[in-house]
């Protein structure tokens, strides 16, 4: 018994370490991006920065501050991502409400048409060609036509399924109708699920690129992945245009930037982070 | 009007009054019903487009139709050599993903179950998780900046590798084909590995303790434990997740490859998303592409099928 415990308690310490290693590899990019952002040109060039933050100056982020094309990119995404979410929330909610509805016609049918596009989708080209013939290269194009996601549907239906047949009896005798039935008791019981597709969703859009980058052309509509990423591509070029006794190398100009994108996800993360390990369960991988 | 007729259209009738009777539900049903029909299904007509002469003027119903040409083209032609090498890569990459990626989350998860101090889970929960919800052109920029090896701005990995004599100083692992796997494995298990571990962190918990109890009695230690109880335990959750990796084996996404890599690293870089993305779309080569497309598509269905399959006769475990 004495032997069989100092396994256990070895394998213990060992978990809490790997973990603690496992989480400190996670978290190192996104700390040393901030540090090497505001730490001294000739510090980070001669390799000096490597965690922590040396010669501090904020210089770089004057330079994002005075960059329009960055502004501009950030309120589209806000606006894509504010917009796009509620849209596929909406969309998503209702379907899936109907879609848990045994009384529904040919619902085996369209849970399995929904269910079926995680195996098969039409692909990369027929998909461009639709959305070029849809004329969907713009603003609000953007957010209606996509963003929905099969799984985040399933997800919500399993959990109007699970909501007790004797509520929605009880509120039926009662004479409310599917609407009220909806939003005042689906909706509210399903916090949690909720929660958790609004983040998925969110998440998506926020970080959103491909086919923003494919099918826009304006530059007034870009969001920001895709200014990030022309940054990434170009910002050498773009600083050998620039004065030579910059305080900031120009690497700290893409790490702030990086760090421009990081922010709010990391504001909102804590708060949401509750409910997506307990919702994420509940839908299962099953269709 | 004959018998058969008269009884589908009474069929008819019948549906239309439980939806008019129920209408507010069918409302609620259209929207989604129209977005896929307009943005998933319309597309898959579109397809169709593997089997033409494409040209963009005439458009999909306008061009010529060619039978399978598009596909001996594709296989044998100008792109034939590309096409083959994105066919090698797609499975070497899902491969080596299967080989050493898959284990990653697994373990993951059995280290997370031994951590018994709630603060610590959550916060090295909240830590792990954190890189899935980053973009793929956020965590691509890090990882091109911090490997970027040149004159003034060596990134700080690069460096690492240099000093640790992993890589030479001249070696430019972002522009050179040798490294293109490792770097895109490790991204991917930097990013994904501990949301991953999620589900696997759901089964081990869902073990009943007393089987823990009762291999102890039994003179069990610790790795037996892992090996008699919680592999069993986690068994459902492991054939569900394996049968998924079995139907991904040809999709790797297009993003993070297109994202990663550049004409240098074509050479094992390239999957079969990244040609459709490159031929097909930048090269507009638009028939070629959607035909390779379809291919990976009807390949990858097909292996979502088998596994599925086989896994329902071994183990009574299935998608569906």
């Amino acid at each position: 018994m004495e032997r069989l415990n100092r396994s256990e308690f070895i394998f213990k310490i060992v978990s809490y370490v790997l973990i603690g290693a496992f989480a400190v590899m996670a978290l190192y990019p996104v700390i040393y991006a901030f540090s090497a952002s505001i730490s001294g040109k000739l510090v980070y060039e001669s390799g000096k920065v490597i965690l922590l933050p040396k010669n501090i100056n904020f210089q770089v982020y004057n330079l994002i501050y005075e960059d329009k094309a960055f502004w501009i990119s950030y309120v589209n995404t806000l606006f894509y991502t504010v917009f796009g979410t509620l849209w596929s929330m909406f969309v998503s909610t209702i379907g899936a409400y109907a879609l848990s509805k045994n009384r529904l016609l040919f619902k085996r049918q369209f849970n399995f048409l929904i269910v079926f596009t995680m195996w098969f989708t039409a692909g990369m080209i027929p998909t461009y060609l639709n959305y070029v013939n849809m004329g969907v290269a713009n603003k609000w194009g953007i957010v209606f036509a996509f963003g929905i996601q099969a799984y985040n549907i399933i997800l919500l239906r399993n959990y109007f399924e699970g909501v007790p047949k004797e509520i929605d009896e009880a509120a039926r005798i009662d004479g409310v109708n599917e609407f009220q039935l909806l939003s005042t008791i689906y909706i509210p019981m399903s916090k949690a699920a909720m929660a958790t597709v609004t983040l998925f969703y969110a998440t998506g859009r926020w970080n959103g690129y491909f086919w923003s980058r494919i099918l826009l052309t304006n530059p007034m509509e870009l969001p920001l992945q895709v200014y990030m990423r022309i940054r990434v591509e170009n910002y050498q070029a773009m600083f050998d245009d620039m004065p030579i006794d910059l305080p900031y190398a120009a690497d700290s100009f893409i790490y702030a930037i990086l760090v421009c994108s990081i922010i709010p996800v990391l504001i909102i993360y804590p708060y949401i982070q509750k409910y997506f390990a307990k919702g994420v369960n509940l839908g299962g991988v099953k269709g | 009007m004959n018998i058969v007729a008269k009884k589908s259209s009474n069929k008819l009738v019948r549906y239309g009054k439980v939806i008019l009777s129920d209408w507010r539900l069918y409302l609620l049903l259209l929207p989604i019903v129209l977005w896929y029909a307009l943005w998933i299904y319309k597309p898959m007509g579109g397809l169709l487009i593997a089997f033409k002469n494409y040209q963009p003027n005439l458009g999909v119903g306008g061009s010529d139709f060619v039978g399978f040409s598009n596909f001996v083209n594709l296989m044998t032609g100008a792109f034939a050599d590309q096409f083959w090498k994105a066919f090698r890569n797609t499975f070497l990459i899902s491969l080596y993903g299967f080989i050493f990626g898959f284990p990653i989350p697994i373990i993951l998860a059995i280290f997370f179950s031994e951590i018994t101090s709630n603060v610590y889970l959550k916060f090295m929960q909240t830590f792990t998780y954190l890189p899935h919800f980053l973009s793929e052109v956020t965590i691509t920029g890090l990882v091109l900046t911090m490997l970027y090896n040149g004159a003034v701005n060596t990134g700080v990995i690069a460096q690492f590798l240099i000093n640790a004599n992993i890589i030479s100083d001249t070696t430019k692992v972002i522009q050179d084909a040798n490294y293109f796997r490792p770097l895109y494995l490790i991204t991917g298990i930097w990013k994904e590995a501990g949301y991953s571990s999620i589900v696997y962190f759901a089964a081990v918990m869902g073990i009943s303790p007393t089987l823990y109890e009762a291999i102890k009695v039994d003179g069990g230690n610790k790795l037996q434990e892992i090996r008699y109880v919680t592999f069993p335990g986690m068994a459902p959750t492991l054939i569900i997740t394996v049968i998924l990796r079995i139907g991904r084996m040809l999709s790797v996404g297009y993003e993070r490859v297109i994202l990663l890599y550049n004409a240098n690293t074509y050479e094992t870089a390239d999957v079969l998303s990244s040609f459709v993305f490159r031929v097909g779309l930048e090269g507009g080569n638009q028939a070629l592409g959607a035909s390779a497309g379809m291919f990976n598509a009807l390949i990858g269905f097909a292996l979502v099928m088998g596994a599925n399959f086989i896994s329902r006769q071994v183990s009574e475990t299935s998608l569906w």
